[in-house]
Protein backbone atom coordinates (compact mmCIF):
# COMPACT_ATOMS: atom_id res chain seq x y z
CA UNK A 1 0.00 0.00 0.00
CA UNK A 2 2.58 2.18 -1.15
CA UNK A 3 1.22 6.08 -0.72
CA UNK A 4 3.49 9.19 -2.29
CA UNK A 5 2.29 11.99 -0.71
CA UNK A 6 2.70 15.47 -2.46
CA UNK A 7 4.45 17.33 0.34
CA UNK A 8 1.81 20.32 0.20
CA UNK A 9 -1.24 18.69 -0.10
CA UNK A 10 -3.28 17.38 2.64
CA UNK A 11 -3.57 13.76 2.61
CA UNK A 12 -7.32 12.37 4.27
CA UNK A 13 -8.32 8.66 5.07
CA UNK A 14 -11.91 8.09 4.45
CA UNK A 15 -12.86 4.86 6.48
CA UNK A 16 -17.05 3.61 5.28
CA UNK A 17 -17.66 0.28 5.11
CA UNK A 18 -20.16 1.46 1.93
CA UNK A 19 -18.70 1.61 -1.72
CA UNK A 20 -21.11 3.70 -2.49
CA UNK A 21 -20.61 6.41 -0.03
CA UNK A 22 -16.46 5.99 -0.26
CA UNK A 23 -16.58 6.52 -3.94
CA UNK A 24 -18.71 9.72 -3.26
CA UNK A 25 -16.29 10.49 -0.16
CA UNK A 26 -13.34 10.22 -2.11
CA UNK A 27 -14.72 12.35 -4.99
CA UNK A 28 -15.47 14.89 -3.11
CA UNK A 29 -12.22 15.17 -1.05
CA UNK A 30 -10.37 14.90 -4.39
CA UNK A 31 -12.49 17.81 -5.76
CA UNK A 32 -10.97 20.17 -2.95
CA UNK A 33 -7.32 19.24 -3.94
CA UNK A 34 -6.94 16.15 -1.08
CA UNK A 35 -5.12 13.24 -1.51
CA UNK A 36 -7.08 10.54 -0.08
CA UNK A 37 -6.63 6.97 0.73
CA UNK A 38 -10.37 4.85 1.03
CA UNK A 39 -10.77 1.59 3.64
CA UNK A 40 -13.95 -0.10 4.10
CA UNK A 41 -12.95 -1.10 7.67
CA UNK A 42 -12.08 0.29 11.59
CA UNK A 43 -9.25 -2.33 11.23
CA UNK A 44 -7.62 -1.45 8.34
CA UNK A 45 -7.81 1.95 8.96
CA UNK A 46 -5.80 1.03 12.09
CA UNK A 47 -3.62 -0.94 9.90
CA UNK A 48 -2.86 1.66 7.30
CA UNK A 49 -2.01 4.01 10.51
CA UNK A 50 0.35 1.26 11.74
CA UNK A 51 -1.36 0.59 15.01
CA UNK A 52 -2.02 -3.01 14.36
CA UNK A 53 0.05 -3.37 17.89
CA UNK A 54 1.72 -0.78 19.08
CA UNK A 55 4.38 -2.33 20.60
CA UNK A 56 4.98 -4.37 17.55
CA UNK A 57 4.88 -1.34 15.11
CA UNK A 58 7.95 -1.37 13.49
CA UNK A 59 8.60 -4.89 13.49
CA UNK A 60 6.45 -6.14 10.56
CA UNK A 61 8.95 -5.35 7.92
CA UNK A 62 5.93 -6.35 5.22
CA UNK A 63 3.72 -3.26 6.18
CA UNK A 64 4.85 0.22 5.98
CA UNK A 65 6.31 2.69 8.26
CA UNK A 66 3.71 4.82 9.09
CA UNK A 67 4.30 7.91 11.60
CA UNK A 68 1.55 10.79 10.98
CA UNK A 69 4.33 13.55 12.40
CA UNK A 70 7.59 13.80 10.99
CA UNK A 71 9.53 10.79 11.86
CA UNK A 72 8.79 9.22 8.39
CA UNK A 73 7.71 11.64 5.56
CA UNK A 74 6.71 8.71 3.43
CA UNK A 75 2.76 8.59 4.73
CA UNK A 76 1.20 11.52 6.49
CA UNK A 77 -2.46 11.19 7.46
CA UNK A 78 -3.59 15.00 8.02
CA UNK A 79 -6.94 13.90 8.68
CA UNK A 80 -9.34 10.87 9.28
CA UNK A 81 -13.33 10.93 8.06
CA UNK A 82 -14.96 7.87 8.78
CA UNK A 83 -18.13 6.88 8.86
CA UNK A 84 -20.11 5.98 12.50
CA UNK A 85 -22.13 2.89 11.66
CA UNK A 86 -19.82 0.07 10.10
CA UNK A 87 -19.84 -3.66 11.58
CA UNK A 88 -16.90 -5.14 13.74
CA UNK A 89 -15.62 -1.62 14.88
CA UNK A 90 -17.71 1.98 15.12
CA UNK A 91 -16.72 5.37 14.22
CA UNK A 92 -16.70 5.72 17.33
CA UNK A 93 -14.62 2.52 18.72
CA UNK A 94 -12.33 3.96 15.67
CA UNK A 95 -12.08 7.35 17.11
CA UNK A 96 -11.06 6.14 21.03
CA UNK A 97 -8.59 3.93 20.05
CA UNK A 98 -7.26 6.69 17.82
CA UNK A 99 -7.28 9.25 20.82
CA UNK A 100 -5.72 7.01 22.61
CA UNK A 101 -2.51 6.22 21.05
CA UNK A 102 0.19 8.39 21.30
CA UNK A 103 1.57 8.85 17.81
CA UNK A 104 -2.34 9.26 16.73
CA UNK A 105 -3.98 11.21 18.78
CA UNK A 106 -3.30 14.76 17.25
CA UNK A 107 -4.79 13.68 14.13
CA UNK A 108 -8.25 15.64 13.54
CA UNK A 109 -11.19 13.02 13.03
CA UNK A 110 -14.54 13.60 11.71
CA UNK A 111 -17.54 11.26 11.91
CA UNK A 112 -20.04 10.98 9.26
CA UNK A 113 -23.52 9.16 10.07
CA UNK A 114 -27.12 8.99 8.19
CA UNK A 115 -28.52 9.04 11.68
CA UNK A 116 -28.96 12.66 13.58
CA UNK A 117 -28.95 10.92 17.28
CA UNK A 118 -27.78 14.35 19.37
CA UNK A 119 -26.68 11.78 22.11
CA UNK A 120 -24.27 10.12 18.97
CA UNK A 121 -23.31 13.36 18.29
CA UNK A 122 -22.33 14.74 21.39
CA UNK A 123 -20.37 11.65 22.00
CA UNK A 124 -18.43 11.47 19.54
CA UNK A 125 -17.18 15.34 19.60
CA UNK A 126 -16.87 14.85 23.46
CA UNK A 127 -14.50 11.93 22.84
CA UNK A 128 -12.31 14.39 20.50
CA UNK A 129 -14.15 14.39 17.05
CA UNK A 130 -13.62 17.80 15.47
CA UNK A 131 -17.13 17.66 13.36
CA UNK A 132 -19.99 15.50 12.73
CA UNK A 133 -21.42 15.41 8.94
CA UNK A 134 -24.87 13.92 8.55
CA UNK A 135 -24.67 12.18 5.32
CA UNK A 136 -25.39 12.57 2.36
CA UNK A 137 -21.76 14.57 3.06
CA UNK A 138 -21.78 17.73 0.99
CA UNK A 139 -19.36 20.08 -0.34
CA UNK A 140 -20.15 22.58 2.23
CA UNK A 141 -19.29 20.02 4.72
CA UNK A 142 -15.73 19.15 2.93
CA UNK A 143 -14.83 23.19 3.15
CA UNK A 144 -14.97 22.53 6.87
CA UNK A 145 -12.00 20.48 6.86
CA UNK A 146 -9.26 22.39 6.00
CA UNK A 147 -9.20 24.69 9.34
CA UNK A 148 -8.34 21.20 11.19
CA UNK A 149 -5.74 20.28 8.98
CA UNK A 150 -3.73 23.28 8.56
CA UNK A 151 -4.19 23.48 12.42
CA UNK A 152 -2.79 20.23 12.90
CA UNK A 153 0.07 20.92 10.43
CA UNK A 154 1.26 24.14 12.19
CA UNK A 155 1.49 22.16 15.61
CA UNK A 156 3.83 19.97 13.76
CA UNK A 157 5.94 22.78 12.90
CA UNK A 158 5.77 24.26 16.19
CA UNK A 159 5.77 21.48 18.85
CA UNK A 160 5.93 23.73 21.94
CA UNK A 161 2.68 25.48 21.26
CA UNK A 162 -0.76 23.46 21.75
CA UNK A 163 -3.13 24.93 19.51
CA UNK A 164 -6.32 22.64 19.81
CA UNK A 165 -7.17 24.49 22.81
CA UNK A 166 -7.24 28.15 23.84
CA UNK A 167 -7.16 31.20 21.35
CA UNK A 168 -5.91 31.36 18.43
CA UNK A 169 -5.05 34.36 16.74
CA UNK A 170 -4.61 33.55 12.93
CA UNK A 171 -6.76 30.12 12.74
CA UNK A 172 -10.83 29.37 13.19
CA UNK A 173 -10.97 28.16 16.81
CA UNK A 174 -12.27 24.41 16.69
CA UNK A 175 -15.54 24.19 16.11
CA UNK A 176 -16.81 22.08 17.73
CA UNK A 177 -20.64 21.92 16.34
CA UNK A 178 -21.67 21.92 12.75
CA UNK A 179 -23.57 25.65 13.66
CA UNK A 180 -21.53 27.23 16.74
CA UNK A 181 -18.86 29.53 16.19
CA UNK A 182 -16.89 30.44 19.29
CA UNK A 183 -13.46 32.25 19.98
CA UNK A 184 -13.11 30.53 23.47
CA UNK A 185 -12.83 27.20 24.29
CA UNK A 186 -14.81 28.26 27.38
CA UNK A 187 -18.00 28.77 25.67
CA UNK A 188 -18.24 25.86 23.09
CA UNK A 189 -21.20 24.21 24.08
CA UNK A 190 -21.73 20.73 23.23
CA UNK A 191 -24.78 21.52 22.23
CA UNK A 192 -26.42 20.09 18.89
CA UNK A 193 -27.88 23.49 17.98
CA UNK A 194 -29.74 23.46 14.37
CA UNK A 195 -29.01 20.08 13.58
CA UNK B 1 -32.84 14.53 -33.50
CA UNK B 2 -30.65 17.36 -33.97
CA UNK B 3 -28.17 17.78 -30.61
CA UNK B 4 -30.28 20.61 -29.52
CA UNK B 5 -33.48 18.77 -29.77
CA UNK B 6 -31.41 15.78 -27.66
CA UNK B 7 -30.33 18.40 -25.21
CA UNK B 8 -33.66 19.90 -24.35
CA UNK B 9 -35.05 16.05 -24.20
CA UNK B 10 -32.47 15.64 -21.97
CA UNK B 11 -33.71 18.42 -19.78
CA UNK B 12 -37.42 17.76 -19.48
CA UNK B 13 -36.44 14.45 -18.68
CA UNK B 14 -33.77 14.92 -16.14
CA UNK B 15 -36.88 17.61 -14.79
CA UNK B 16 -39.76 15.00 -15.05
CA UNK B 17 -37.47 12.66 -12.68
CA UNK B 18 -37.57 15.26 -10.41
CA UNK B 19 -40.95 16.45 -9.99
CA UNK B 20 -42.01 12.85 -10.04
CA UNK B 21 -39.49 12.30 -6.33
CA UNK B 22 -37.61 10.00 -8.35
CA UNK B 23 -34.36 11.92 -7.79
CA UNK B 24 -33.54 14.82 -5.33
CA UNK B 25 -30.99 17.07 -5.02
CA UNK B 26 -28.48 14.81 -3.77
CA UNK B 27 -28.52 13.60 -7.41
CA UNK B 28 -27.63 17.30 -8.26
CA UNK B 29 -24.83 16.86 -6.13
CA UNK B 30 -23.73 14.19 -8.39
CA UNK B 31 -23.74 15.81 -11.22
CA UNK B 32 -21.90 19.06 -10.27
CA UNK B 33 -19.06 16.75 -8.59
CA UNK B 34 -19.08 15.47 -12.73
CA UNK B 35 -16.77 17.34 -14.82
CA UNK B 36 -14.36 16.83 -17.71
CA UNK B 37 -11.39 14.66 -15.41
CA UNK B 38 -14.28 12.71 -14.10
CA UNK B 39 -16.72 12.45 -17.36
CA UNK B 40 -18.16 9.28 -15.76
CA UNK B 41 -19.19 9.84 -12.09
CA UNK B 42 -23.06 9.94 -11.89
CA UNK B 43 -22.81 6.43 -14.15
CA UNK B 44 -20.29 4.72 -12.03
CA UNK B 45 -21.53 5.78 -8.78
CA UNK B 46 -24.98 5.07 -9.61
CA UNK B 47 -24.44 1.39 -11.30
CA UNK B 48 -22.06 0.75 -8.00
CA UNK B 49 -25.72 1.53 -6.24
CA UNK B 50 -27.70 -0.42 -8.37
CA UNK B 51 -25.14 -3.57 -7.61
CA UNK B 52 -25.33 -3.37 -4.29
CA UNK B 53 -29.37 -2.72 -4.01
CA UNK B 54 -28.96 -5.95 -6.02
CA UNK B 55 -27.15 -7.74 -3.41
CA UNK B 56 -29.15 -6.47 -0.16
CA UNK B 57 -32.55 -7.01 -1.89
CA UNK B 58 -31.65 -10.77 -2.36
CA UNK B 59 -30.10 -10.78 0.64
CA UNK B 60 -33.30 -9.66 2.42
CA UNK B 61 -35.78 -11.85 0.30
CA UNK B 62 -33.90 -14.73 1.97
CA UNK B 63 -33.75 -13.77 5.38
CA UNK B 64 -37.54 -12.42 5.38
CA UNK B 65 -38.22 -16.30 3.93
CA UNK B 66 -36.52 -18.07 6.71
CA UNK B 67 -39.05 -19.41 9.30
CA UNK B 68 -37.94 -17.30 11.84
CA UNK B 69 -37.23 -14.47 10.71
CA UNK B 70 -34.20 -12.09 12.32
CA UNK B 71 -35.42 -8.69 12.24
CA UNK B 72 -32.31 -7.17 13.47
CA UNK B 73 -30.11 -8.20 10.25
CA UNK B 74 -33.20 -7.73 7.86
CA UNK B 75 -33.16 -3.86 10.18
CA UNK B 76 -29.42 -3.74 8.97
CA UNK B 77 -30.10 -4.72 5.40
CA UNK B 78 -32.43 -2.06 5.03
CA UNK B 79 -29.91 0.56 6.54
CA UNK B 80 -27.74 -0.10 4.16
CA UNK B 81 -29.83 0.24 1.79
CA UNK B 82 -31.66 3.40 2.81
CA UNK B 83 -27.93 4.81 2.84
CA UNK B 84 -26.83 4.03 0.06
CA UNK B 85 -29.87 5.08 -2.05
CA UNK B 86 -30.04 8.50 0.02
CA UNK B 87 -26.01 8.73 -1.04
CA UNK B 88 -27.47 8.62 -4.38
CA UNK B 89 -30.43 11.00 -4.54
CA UNK B 90 -32.60 7.76 -5.00
CA UNK B 91 -35.49 9.16 -2.90
CA UNK B 92 -38.77 6.85 -3.33
CA UNK B 93 -36.25 4.04 -2.74
CA UNK B 94 -35.01 5.83 0.46
CA UNK B 95 -38.80 6.66 1.86
CA UNK B 96 -39.81 2.76 1.33
CA UNK B 97 -36.63 1.90 3.48
CA UNK B 98 -37.58 4.62 5.81
CA UNK B 99 -41.23 2.42 5.59
CA UNK B 100 -39.68 -1.13 5.88
CA UNK B 101 -37.56 0.15 8.92
CA UNK B 102 -41.14 0.82 10.64
CA UNK B 103 -42.28 -2.77 9.86
CA UNK B 104 -38.83 -4.19 11.35
CA UNK B 105 -39.39 -2.48 14.82
CA UNK B 106 -42.34 -3.72 15.02
CA UNK B 107 -41.30 -7.14 14.10
CA UNK B 108 -44.06 -7.32 11.88
CA UNK B 109 -43.19 -10.02 9.25
CA UNK B 110 -46.35 -9.70 6.55
CA UNK B 111 -45.70 -5.55 7.00
CA UNK B 112 -41.87 -6.52 6.03
CA UNK B 113 -42.38 -8.86 3.17
CA UNK B 114 -45.00 -5.93 1.42
CA UNK B 115 -42.47 -3.50 2.00
CA UNK B 116 -39.76 -5.52 0.34
CA UNK B 117 -42.13 -5.76 -2.74
CA UNK B 118 -42.34 -1.67 -2.72
CA UNK B 119 -38.34 -1.11 -2.51
CA UNK B 120 -37.97 -3.75 -5.29
CA UNK B 121 -40.36 -2.21 -7.22
CA UNK B 122 -38.61 1.64 -6.35
CA UNK B 123 -35.43 0.12 -7.51
CA UNK B 124 -36.36 -1.26 -10.66
CA UNK B 125 -38.53 1.95 -11.56
CA UNK B 126 -35.66 4.01 -10.69
CA UNK B 127 -33.44 1.93 -12.81
CA UNK B 128 -34.98 1.97 -15.35
CA UNK B 129 -35.29 5.59 -15.90
CA UNK B 130 -31.70 6.23 -15.25
CA UNK B 131 -31.06 4.29 -17.64
CA UNK B 132 -33.48 6.24 -20.09
CA UNK B 133 -31.10 9.20 -19.22
CA UNK B 134 -27.92 7.59 -19.27
CA UNK B 135 -28.63 6.67 -22.87
CA UNK B 136 -29.92 9.99 -24.15
CA UNK B 137 -26.76 11.11 -22.81
CA UNK B 138 -24.95 8.88 -24.58
CA UNK B 139 -26.38 9.93 -27.79
CA UNK B 140 -25.42 13.50 -26.98
CA UNK B 141 -22.00 13.14 -26.18
CA UNK B 142 -22.24 10.25 -29.56
CA UNK B 143 -23.48 13.64 -31.64
CA UNK B 144 -20.82 15.92 -30.65
CA UNK B 145 -22.89 17.67 -27.93
CA UNK B 146 -22.44 18.14 -24.08
CA UNK B 147 -24.73 16.99 -21.23
CA UNK B 148 -26.63 20.45 -19.82
CA UNK B 149 -25.38 21.71 -16.30
CA UNK B 150 -28.79 21.54 -14.50
CA UNK B 151 -27.74 24.26 -12.11
CA UNK B 152 -26.66 26.54 -15.12
CA UNK B 153 -30.35 26.51 -16.39
CA UNK B 154 -31.45 27.52 -13.40
CA UNK B 155 -33.16 24.35 -12.17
Amino acid sequence: MGVAVKPNQFHVLAVDDSIIDRKLIERLLKTSSYQVTAVDSGSKALEFLGLIDEDHEQEDADIPSVSPKNLNQDIEVNLIITDYCMPEMTGYDLLRKIKESKSLKDIPVVIMSSENVPSRINRCLEEGAEEFFLKPVQMEDVSKLRPHMMRNKAKDDEPNINKRKGMEEENQSPERTRTKYNNSLEDVQLVVGDL
Amino acid sequence: MDVGQMRRQWVEYTKSLFMEGFLDSQFEQLQQLQDESNPDFVVEVVSLFFEDSERLLNDLTRALDQPSVDFKLVDSYVHQLKGSSSSIGASRVKNACIAFRNFCEEQNVEGCRRCLQQVKQENLLVKNKLETLFRMEQQIVAAGGSIPNMEQIGF
